[in-house]
């Protein structure tokens, strides 16, 4: 990955979402899954909003989804930001059902579409530090 | 159950100066707003009894104000929070306690002092949250501010339905048509559709132009019954229905919380209440924080099919002389930020036949909204000139 990625600000884990960061150190990504109703959830939080139960299980996801809604940024909240402005950000919707935040690899801003497959690329940004991207993959 | 509908009424509305006002806090502006309505109610601050207190994001409002600004035995106090909804609900709360003998007369009150003197208005609104875990991965994406979550919202309906930059624009532009008129507004400099075309990107689809002010200032509101009202100064502007909506969309496949808000829960209440359908209304006021809060609010309420917003606003209907006037007063995105007080005191103005040069002809009901978070919390008045 480029210089400038590295230079954003990078994801630091704590006690409840560490399993998601070693799940993407590993190349998967994580959901949590209600260990009494199933019902899947992200982000991490410590109760499921079902059922209230605090029982959880990380499960992997697929990876695939599609772009569920983007945005292309113009405005430099952040040092980081200044060379990578207007930059995409995209609203995946997994397989799955949850929906995350991420960005593309791989893609003109002019060429992202609502409804696009796409499925996940891992790239490290920090030491041990991965980082969830998708990029376009075949419908 | 008997019919809560023209039982309470707003009698007293303070506006302070807006905008770019230094020097003061937001206690400073709570206090001047509430004076201001209390002299237009013809009241004291002895015959308040019930104070409801929002803060914008400067958090200067505390329950501290009671002994602050001097309140004695106060039957009703309290700091309410529904973001963007709050306004509307404090109003409703103030009307229930007055009908059922809490307290006489309720003065709700908004109050922010974010803008500082050399400092850009996005600057000042920002402030550092520090997130940990899973909210670290946002900022990584570069993900940061409120405009970044409507943009995606906006963005989405327009996948789904076609609605074009040309039709938020013309949001915009009715709004700047009312702002011209309203001497408290911000932004009075005529604007057309170039102008908001060619008005920089913050994050596409969003124009500077679609989003809102940032304002110091504030606003107060007095509620009582209907009764004491009629004994008043002002013109009573009476409650004909409230209600609220709050749809806890899951951020999940199946919910579209987007494009689909609250709105829809509190206008089956707050009509029902007034016994009125969309015709009956004659303006509205609709809470504005983005161009596109309007649209989908006004598809939430009915006034076109879900999805047929952007057609619906385009031809100038929200304008002055259209057929639906909409935030009069130049709303929050060129009159003034004062998240849900804005479309209320607007229409307090409005009903009372106090617009001047901006009065919109026919005044005798109205829709005021209020829009907290990212379109999850939704609080609504209907108010009219007369109690039925």
């Amino acid at each position: 990955m480029t210089t400038e990625l590295i230079s954003r600000p990078v994801p630091t884990p704590d006690e409840a979402s560490a399993p998601y960061f070693e799940g993407a150190r590993q190349g998967r990504l994580l959901l949590m899954r209600c260990g009494e109703c199933g019902t899947l959830r992200f982000p991490a939080r410590p109760l499921c909003e079902a059922c209230w139960s605090d029982e959880v299980e990380w499960v992997p996801a697929s990876g695939r989804g599609i772009i569920y809604t983007y945005g292309i940024m113009h405005q430099v909240y952040h040092p980081a930001f200044a060379s990578l402005v207007p930059y995409a950000i995209v609203v995946v919707e997994l397989e799955e059902g949850p929906r995350m935040i991420s960005n593309l690899v791989g893609v003109a801003n002019d060429q992202i579409l609502v409804g696009m497959p796409v499925e996940v690329v891992f790239e490290e940004v920090g030491e041990g530090v991965y980082v969830p991207y998708f990029r376009p993959r075949a419908g | 159950m008997e019919s809560f509908k023209g039982k309470a009424a707003i009698c007293g509305l303070g506006i302070t100066p807006m905008g770019r006002i230094y020097g003061h806090d937001s206690v400073w502006f709570a206090a001047r707003a509430m004076r201001l309505a209390l002299d237009d109610a013809g009241l004291t601050k002895d015959d308040i009894d019930g104070v409801l207190i929002n803060s914008g994001i400067t958090g200067e409002l505390g329950l501290g104000l009671m002994m602050q600004l001097g309140f004695r035995n106060l039957r009703l106090y309290n700091e309410m929070n529904g973001a963007g909804s709050t306004a509307s609900q404090m109003i409703q709360y103030a009307a229930m306690a007055v009908v059922h003998g809490m307290a006489n007369h309720v003065i709700c009150v908004f109050a922010d002092a974010p803008l500082r003197e050399n400092k850009s208005a996005g600057a000042s609104y920002a402030r550092g949250r520090g997130p940990r875990g899973m909210g670290t991965f946002e900022t990584h994406y570069g993900l940061f501010g409120v405009n970044a979550r409507y943009a995606l919202a906006a963005r989405r309906h327009m996948a789904l339905y076609g609605t074009t930059q040309d039709q938020l624009g013309a949001i915009a532009v009715a709004e700047r048509q009312w702002a011209t008129m309203n001497p408290l507004a911000q932004m009075r400099d005529p604007m057309t559709l170039e102008d908001y075309h060619r008005s920089r990107w913050i994050i596409e689809p969003l124009h500077l132009l679609d989003c809102s002010l940032v304002s110091n200032g504030g606003v107060a509101v007095i509620v009582t019954t209907a009764e004491r009202a009629c004994s008043l100064k002002q013109p009573p502007v009476y409650i004909w229905g409230m209600g609220q909506g709050h749809p806890g969309n899951p951020n999940r496949a199946g919910a579209d919380a987007e494009v689909s808000t609250g709105a829809r829960i509190a206008r089956d209440t707050a009509f029902r209440m007034a016994g009125i359908s969309n015709e009956d209304l004659d303006f509205v006021e609709l809470y504005d924080c983005y161009t596109y809060t309007v649209l989908v609010t006004l598809e939430d309420y009915g006034f076109c099919k879900k999805g047929e917003g952007g057609p619906f606003v385009a031809d100038g209907k929200l304008g002055p002389g259209g057929s639906l006037p909409a935030n009069t007063g130049g709303g929050q995105l060129s009159g003034y930020y004062m998240w849900g007080m804005t479309p209320v005191s607007e229409a307090v103005v409005q009903i009372r036949g106090q617009g001047g040069e901006r009065q919109v002809p026919k005044h005798d009901l109205c829709l005021t909204t209020g829009n907290g978070g990212i379109l999850n919390f939704h609080g609504c008045l209907v108010l009219g000139r007369e109690a039925s």
